[in-house]
């Protein structure tokens, strides 16, 4: 048995990593996709008081606080049976909807775009944000620059810190907006959705008028039937703060929708002895392995499992994109993992105005933002779809608001045993006897899992952005018997 | 005359300190100008074995962040303090094992029965824990192996320097960098670069006057005024035990410090430090008011070492 390891070396809670195995055919026999980190925090949170965990669990991720952030604010909310000042919600959702325009800004720029923009077979050094400027202007490179640095700006003002965000506690948020602050982020959430439209225009120009492209993302190599997750508000648009979480089947019929607050009835995960990450999975449907349909319990929670999981997006300019989404891809739900790109940017449409929507409202400047809770604090749910997948924080505490129990299902969790079985289905497709493991054919498997934006790869935000691989071939005793780098 | 070489690298870390090396935004082509980035896994080529392959402190500066919780972590201080002439402890974790090391009031066999046995959503009845090596049908798979406590840079290796901070903010990067780039000598080894010579109060904009707390206040149970020192106003704020530098961030939104700049300077346990700046402002002479007073503090440990547990003397482990 050959062994080929991938060994990207990025981030989840740790360096995440991939082996392959090959018979002796030299065909794919099994995939692992494992993650060597683990920290705890669901244990360490035990004895601290309960609104210093918003303050807390910011540190399971440098790249999306924001989201880990507000989900325990909100959980806290719910321990304290607190209802937080209008004004108190709006800002919360405005800091949360910047924070999804920079993030999926830096996505589709510098990680997953090159693999359109500038080509899936083009050479490495090409396939990164340079390349991305080369091909569409210099004009871009300045854009990314200029949007993330507004919104960092705007994640000062509201978050106090643009890293590891502190002003959300519960019963609302620490600190209000003036109308000089308000000015400001609207002049910029105005330069926003314009973004959104510049990239929505490069994602067509690019990408949809290309048929070699729309052929590759609508390939079997890139499919799977799974269930999808996402959060819906009461019209089942998508939001990203709050609504009741819905699961829709295979074949696009709802299977379920709750509150968050009854996430244990829905889900339970999985322990495998060779990653310290769990494997979330739908409990009716039960464990049923690494495998997808209506009958497996796997589901994804992504960009493109949100607007599967929606009827439709709560935004104008998005709505129309959503609609040519699912004429375009041949209707609901949509399977192609390769989608979930033009989701993101959907998405990201959707969070630019949204944002507008809330900067311009009459109640943001407001001067009530907190009430101090009066109840006694016991339990509480909290919940937001992060970047890479719908958040859990579950607190139980004692009657002082003393943290006893916590329990959480972290955004790229979710996709955990599905981003596995892309990677095995897309090293299947392109790694058969004879064939010669390329650059070309590295690069499309890394496309399998990219798709996901996993949270180890946050850390690839950045001007590269692509995974450093590490593919060796070894025979049954160890010995190396081909390697092929790309750094 | 050759660049000299930057490494980059992050152990048990959350990817802040990376994003914040980021957001010193169009500086960072300063850095790339006037350094070879030789090893920066983040964005760039990460052979460990070339970093083997190297001579023997050949990299001129290495910037460490992340705590050292695996044996891959510690695998790679080892190496890197190796090729390293400057080794800097960079960010709270590699400082002082930052929040992760709040790990060490617990041990490592009651962390994995709470994650991998009793959360109620694990459905674990064959009580499964990630293994160092696990035999599959078709061969062998190996993890790193979780060690039994979170450790600082410097509890496996020697540390020139030490950049505080979670994350460390951009501007004070920026600063060492530009420093280095424009051939200024640094300080002494050992010192702390990149932060302030005075308390987190000294960058802080709210007035302070004589404090007298009777007592004291979790953040969620008080509005405080804009303009007075929190402390005053009976919430416990970690500023007179945190070494300034940050800019004030938190306090200038209505939050307390809770410490991430590390110990004051002089002042080697935070904690202890924090423990007597509250106990000056206890205003009662009567043993059982202030045991009382002192009583209203919840989770000292968990406040006063939020981030340098695994670094202080009190950093053992608790079943």
């Amino acid at each position: 048995m050959k062994k080929i390891s991938i060994d990207p070396i990025t981030r989840l809670e740790g360096h995440g990593k991939i082996d392959i195995f090959l018979d002796e055919q030299g065909e794919v026999a099994n995939c692992y996709f494992l993650v060597p980190e683990l920290r705890g925090f669901e244990k360490f949170c035990e004895g601290r008081p309960v609104e210093e965990l918003p303050r807390i669990l910011t540190r399971i991720c440098g790249v999306c606080p924001e989201a880990h952030h507000m989900a325990s604010a909100k959980a806290c909310d719910a321990v304290y049976h607190v209802q937080i000042p209008p004004t108190a919600k709006k800002l919360r959702e405005l800091l949360y909807a910047v924070f999804y325009v920079a993030d999926h800004t830096v996505h589709f720029y510098a990680l997953g775009g090159p693999d359109f923009v500038v080509g899936p077979e083009a050479p490495a050094a090409e396939r990164n944000i340079l390349g991305v400027i080369r091909k569409v202007g210099l004009d871009v490179g300045k854009k990314v620059i200029h949007l993330r640095s507004m919104a960092h700006e705007i994640l000062t003002i509201l978050g106090g810190k643009a890293i590891h965000p502190v002003t959300s506690l519960p019963g609302g948020v620490s600190k209000g907006i003036n109308e000089e602050e308000r000015a400001k982020i609207e002049g910029y959430a105005k330069e926003m959705v314009e973004f959104a439209k510049f990239t929505l225009k490069i994602f067509e120009d690019v990408v949809l008028a290309n048929k070699a492209y729309v052929d590759l993302i609508l390939g079997n190599t890139y499919t799977h039937k799974t269930y999808s997750m996402g959060t819906v508000d009461e019209k089942n648009r998508v939001n990203f703060y709050e609504g009741k979480i819905r699961v829709i089947d295979t074949l696009g019929k709802e299977f379920i929708k709750f509150d968050a607050q009854d996430y244990q009835q829905v889900l339970a995960e999985h322990v495998e002895s060779w990653t310290y990450l769990k494997f979330p999975y739908l409990k009716k449907l039960g464990w049923k392995g690494f495998v997808d349909g209506q009958d497996s319990g796997v589901y994804r929670a992504t960009p493109l499992s949100r607007l599967n999981a929606a009827d439709g997006m709560a935004t104008p300019l998005a709505q129309a994109e959503y609609e040519r989404f699912y004429k375009t891809l041949g209707g609901k739900p949509v399977h192609a993992t390769l989608a979930t790109h033009w989701a993101r940017v959907i998405e990201l449409m959707y969070a630019a105005e949204r944002a507008l929507e809330l900067v311009v409202d009459p109640q943001i400047t407001g001067r009530e933002i907190r009430v101090i809770p009066t109840a006694t604090p016991d339990e509480g749910v909290g919940c937001v779809e992060a970047p890479r997948g719908t958040l859990y924080h579950h607190y139980i505490t004692d009657e002082k608001g003393i943290v006893q129990k916590v329990n959480l299902i972290v955004g790229t969790t979710n996709n955990h045993a599905a981003i596995s079985m892309s990677i095995k289905k897309a090293a299947q497709g392109l790694i058969k006897r004879g064939v010669q493991i390329t650059e070309g054919v590295l690069n499309k498997i890394e496309m399998a899992f990219r798709a996901y934006d996993p949270c180890f790869a946050c850390a690839t935000h950045s001007l590269p952005g692509e995974m450093p691989l590490e593919v060796r071939i070894l025979s049954p005793d160890g010995e190396v018997l081909d390697k092929v780098e790309r750094f | 005359m050759s660049k000299p070489k930057l490494a980059l690298y992050w152990a048990a870390s959350c990817g802040g300190c990376e994003i914040a090396v980021l957001d010193i935004e169009e500086k960072i082509l300063e850095v790339d100008a006037n350094f070879e980035i030789v090893f920066w896994p983040c964005v760039m080529d990460p052979k460990y074995k070339d970093v083997q392959a190297m001579p023997d402190k050949s990299i001129d500066l290495c910037l460490f962040n992340g705590g050292i919780r695996t044996s891959e972590n510690k695998k790679m201080a080892e190496l890197l303090r190796e090729k390293s002439q400057v080794l800097v402890a960079f960010g709270s974790c590699a400082h002082e094992g930052c929040i992760p090391g709040l790990a060490n009031l617990y041990s490592k066999d009651s962390l994995f029965k709470r994650v991998y046995k009793e959360t109620p959503t694990t459905e674990n009845s064959d009580g499964v824990y990630p293994q160092p090596v696990t035999k599959v049908p078709e061969g062998e798979l190996e993890i790193p192996e979780f060690q039994e406590k979170l450790v600082p840079l410097s509890a496996v290796v020697p540390v020139d320097y030490t950049i505080p901070g979670c994350p460390p903010q951009p501007h004070q990067i920026w600063a060492v960098l530009e420093h280095i780039i424009q051939g200024k000598a640094l300080p002494p080894q050992g010192s702390v670069l990149g932060a302030g010579l005075k308390t987190c109060c000294d960058e802080c904009p709210r007035t302070r006057e004589e404090k007298k707390i009777k007592r004291f206040y979790r953040p969620h149970e008080i509005i405080p005024n804009e303009t007075q020192c929190l402390l005053d106003q009976g919430i416990v704020c970690c500023g007179p035990a945190t070494r300034s530098g940050c800019g004030g961030l938190c306090v200038k939104v209505g939050i307390p410090c809770r410490g991430c700049y590390g110990a004051a300077p002089e002042s080697p346990d935070q904690g202890a430090k924090m423990m007597a700046a509250l106990s000056s402002v206890i205003d009662s002479q009567d043993p059982d008011e202030i045991e009382q007073i002192v009583n209203s503090v919840a989770d000292p440990v968990g406040t006063f070492y939020r981030f340098s547990l695994a670094g202080s003397m009190l950093g053992r482990n608790r079943k």
